[in-house]
């Protein structure tokens, strides 16, 4: 209770997942409405205009979201993680003050245009306020996967006088392989959870027996994206990014994978508990070998255990490391296996028949939320115990002036907020969704006609 | 450089402030000046398409802090822990009540959303006049020692001072009510009919209530920093900004006279840009002064970052810039009509 380094991170860990529930939606939905619009503007295609429609309101509403709960993500890095500020500033604070210049300007001038201009604007330049939404939360994405990079495997950077980081060489900063190979695993991850909501509003409509011809634009548009970007995630960018951890954090591997002895010949464990204490896998179910093949590529590599590694240089919580990774990877090969039962039937033109499949693609859309949750933990459990990969511990890099009451308070309050966030965000989707497509448009703020028109809400 | 990134950032704040304020002003007044259901609609239109792109200019000062003053970011946020929570909470809380407010019909849903967002846009402009406050008397830094700062003190003009003290609430009532004005100012550009009428009426009484309260808090600061002034008498690069000040207060008023709503607005936005930059100019080079001993103060060549990094960032920061003015210019352009409130 008395570390506030606890607390610090607790807080962070908090709203930082929270806050990345709703920007997986946004960068995945736009990559959908790109594809509807695109569809109906050069083809005419009705149903997907009326989806653009229908889901250009849900990422209004979800977008909202995002940008409350991604301001104060910003002003933690002062207030929260003052040390580590001044330590990496000097170079994180180059791709964070990119964010907000490039990618945030431009999402701000073109949503409005988006959710509320498709009559105003015209088919043609509608399209493209949706293509610069779009553009504007992948760039987003990228300086922030970027600056995360950086801290995951530190690159183009030198020290100043007092031992600071400053910024070397900013080609080197900005393409780190590092965050290359973490950008698309992680955006095409935020394409899956997007593919699978959609698809999960169209199998409500389907059983539903309601908007089918929207139930089934929605069921195409997302079995198809969702599987190919579902088999992106795991190959080739899940198995580079391995590779990558394999061959810079080899201690977070064998944390990950709940390796405690060195070897050849390291099995693949799919299922088991991690004893740290004991320092063996129990109840373990494995496949022998296959690890050093996906790590190295041959059976014959040494796959290093935690016992190479002195205990200092351990990631602090293995066992949650251990899960998070587990449940990530496998959640998301049970997504390819859905997915591709899903097209397979829709191929056969069988799928509106077929029950239980729907009834498991409705119910299946949290699940990419966990995976993803689950894949970030992975990513910052395992950097664990530092801050900075191989330079700056976690624990140096807190606010050493708050105390540990202060930043509970502020961990309570952020607490109530969000709950209360949650259910408004679940029943102003929920009652989109009631709605349905071709619903009339949602009372708008910005539009003089609507607000007009509507002046009698009150009684209405 | 030092100077460059000093102006960079006071250009950030005082935009955010000209830009984000009207949003706080018309939030607020919207308690007030709104009459019924339709006005209040109207009140929220009249910023809907503005919000959101005003408060990334906050994110853009947060942006220059920590690339340009890592060490600035780390000594003073942790410092005003709580003042910066309270912050981040009121402005979820405005942005999700715009959002939300008209999704659903009922006059109960719409009435507590309205207090939220009135509430909080409130509280929002009185905490960043405080903050302004703070930065002008400044605060107990030593070297050295982490600073920390008490919420708030007893008031006293004597003795400690606090984060918000009698001085910083002064100066955050002045903010309030300047920004109130400018609200309403944007508020009669945008609106039409009564609540235009009304808007009006608020505009002038609430400058000049602005402009009683600036005396106050003039003298207040001539007794807490003297050679503030003088500072400014000093520097030629401060007569532009007194000139802008000056000038907006004239074309204010003729505009008011003459039912210009627009000019009337910009009048008010060139008074804060002015008020702002001379403030910018009196203070530079201290960030953060320190109320113990002048050496301990943080200047802009001491928390200055690593010359490689700052110069990449000259290389794509003005383009950046150069593109929000645009996009600024563009949302004025698309939404300078009226919105009308009454049948």
């Amino acid at each position: 209770m008395d570390d506030p380094s606890v607390w610090h991170r607790l807080q962070f860990a908090f709203t930082i997942v929270y806050h990345y529930l709703f920007p997986q939606l946004t960068m995945g939905l736009a990559l959908h409405l790109v594809l509807w619009k695109w569809r109906a503007y050069r083809h005419g295609d009705t149903a997907s205009a009326e989806a653009a429609r229908f889901w250009a309101r849900i990422f209004g509403i979800n977008f909202a979201f995002g940008v409350v709960t991604g301001v104060p993500m910003e002003f933690q890095f002062g207030t929260n993680w003052a040390r580590f500020s001044d330590y990496a500033g000097g170079v994180v604070g180059q791709t964070l003050a990119l964010e907000g210049m490039f990618a945030f300007f431009l999402e701000s001038a073109l949503i409005a245009g988006l959710v509320w201009g498709e009559k105003r604007l015209g088919p043609k330049r509608h399209f493209w306020v949706t293509v610069g939404v779009f553009a504007g939360s992948w760039l987003s994405g990228y300086f922030i996967v970027t600056t995360n990079a950086f801290m995951q495997h530190p690159q183009g950077h030198a020290f100043d006088e007092r031992g600071r980081l400053v910024l070397a060489d900013i080609a080197t900063y900005l393409f780190n392989p590092w965050a290359l190979v973490q950008y698309a695993h992680t955006m095409l991850a935020a394409v899956v959870t997007a593919s699978f909501v959609v698809a999960a509003v169209g199998a409500l409509y389907a059983l539903q027996g309601q908007h089918l011809r929207a139930a089934e634009r929605f069921l195409k548009s997302g079995a198809r994206v969702g599987l190919v970007a579902a088999l992106l995630v795991a190959f080739p960018t899940g198995d580079r990014q391995a590779k990558l951890v394999a061959e810079h954090q080899p201690v977070t591997l064998a944390a990950m994978e709940g390796r405690f002895e060195s070897g050849s010949h390291a099995p693949l464990t799919f299922i088991g508990q991690p004893n740290v204490r004991e320092r063996r896998i129990d109840n373990a179910i494995h496949a022998p070998a296959v690890l050093s093949i996906l790590a190295y590529g041959t059976p014959q590599r040494s796959v290093l255990g935690l016992d190479a590694f002195p205990r200092d240089q351990w990631p602090t919580n293995i066992e949650l490391l251990y899960y998070s990774f587990h449940v990530m990877a496998g959640l998301g090969t049970l997504f390819i296996a859905l997915l591709a039962l899903v097209n397979l039937a829709l191929f056969r033109g069988t799928l509106l028949a077929k029950k239980p499949l729907l009834w498991c693609l409705m119910l299946a859309f949290p699940f990419p939320y966990i995976a993803t949750t689950a894949g970030w933990m992975t990513a910052e459990l395992g950097r664990q115990p530092w801050l900075v990969y191989g330079l700056f511990r976690t624990a140096q890099g807190t606010s050493d002036s708050v105390s540990s009451g202060n930043v509970l308070f502020t961990l309570i309050g952020f607490t109530g907020l969000y709950f209360v966030l949650g259910i408004l965000f679940v029943f102003l989707v929920g009652r989109e969704v009631a709605h349905g497509p071709g619903a009339p448009p949602p009372e708008l703020y910005g539009d003089p006609a609507v607000a007009h028109a509507d002046a009698g809400g009150e009684h209405g | 450089m030092a100077e460059g990134w000093f102006a960079a950032l006071a250009l950030t704040l005082t935009t955010f402030v000209v830009l984000d304020g009207f949003d706080f002003g018309v939030g607020a007044l919207s308690l007030v000046l709104a009459k019924n259901d339709a006005e209040r609609r109207a009140a929220i239109a009249a910023i809907g398409p503005f919000w959101d792109g005003n408060e990334v200019w906050l994110i853009a000062s947060g942006g220059v802090l920590f690339l340009a003053f890592p060490s600035l970011l780390a000594t003073a946020f942790p410092a005003f822990y709580l003042a910066f929570f309270l912050v981040l909470w009121c402005l979820a809380l405005r942005g999700i009540a715009i959002e939300v407010r008209s999704h659903v019909q009922s006059p109960l849903w719409r009435s507590f959303w309205d207090v939220v967002f009135g509430g909080s846009s409130g509280v929002l402009a009185l905490l960043f006049g405080v903050a302004l406050g703070n930065v002008v008397r400044g605060v107990p830094l030593e070297p050295g020692i982490p600073l920390t700062l008490a919420f708030f003190t007893n008031f006293s003009p004597f003795g400690q001072v606090g984060l918000l003290d009698y001085y910083t609430v002064s100066v955050g009532l002045f903010a309030l009510v300047a920004l109130l004005a400018h609200g309403a100012a944007f508020l009669a550009f945008r609106t039409d009919g009564e609540l235009r009428a009304r808007a009006r009426r608020a505009e002038r009484r609430l400058w000049l209530a602005g402009a009683v309260l600036f005396a106050l808090v003039s003298a207040e600061t001539a007794v807490i920093r003297p050679e503030l002034f003088a500072t400014l008498a000093a520097r030629p690069v401060a007569w532009p900004f007194a000139a802008l000040a000056v000038g907006g207060v004239v074309m204010g008023a003729r505009a008011h006279r003459r039912e210009a709503d627009h000019l009337v607005f910009v009048g008010g936005a060139l008074l804060l840009a002015g008020l702002l930059g001379a403030t910018a100019v009196g203070l530079y080079p201290t960030l953060l002064r320190s109320t113990l001993s002048p050496s301990a103060s943080i200047t802009a060549p001491s928390a200055l970052s690593a010359p490689y990094g700052l110069s990449v960032a000259i290389a794509w920061w003005p383009i950046a810039v150069a593109l929000a003015a645009l996009y600024v210019a563009f949302t004025f352009s698309a939404n300078r009509e009226k919105i009308r409130s009454s049948d």
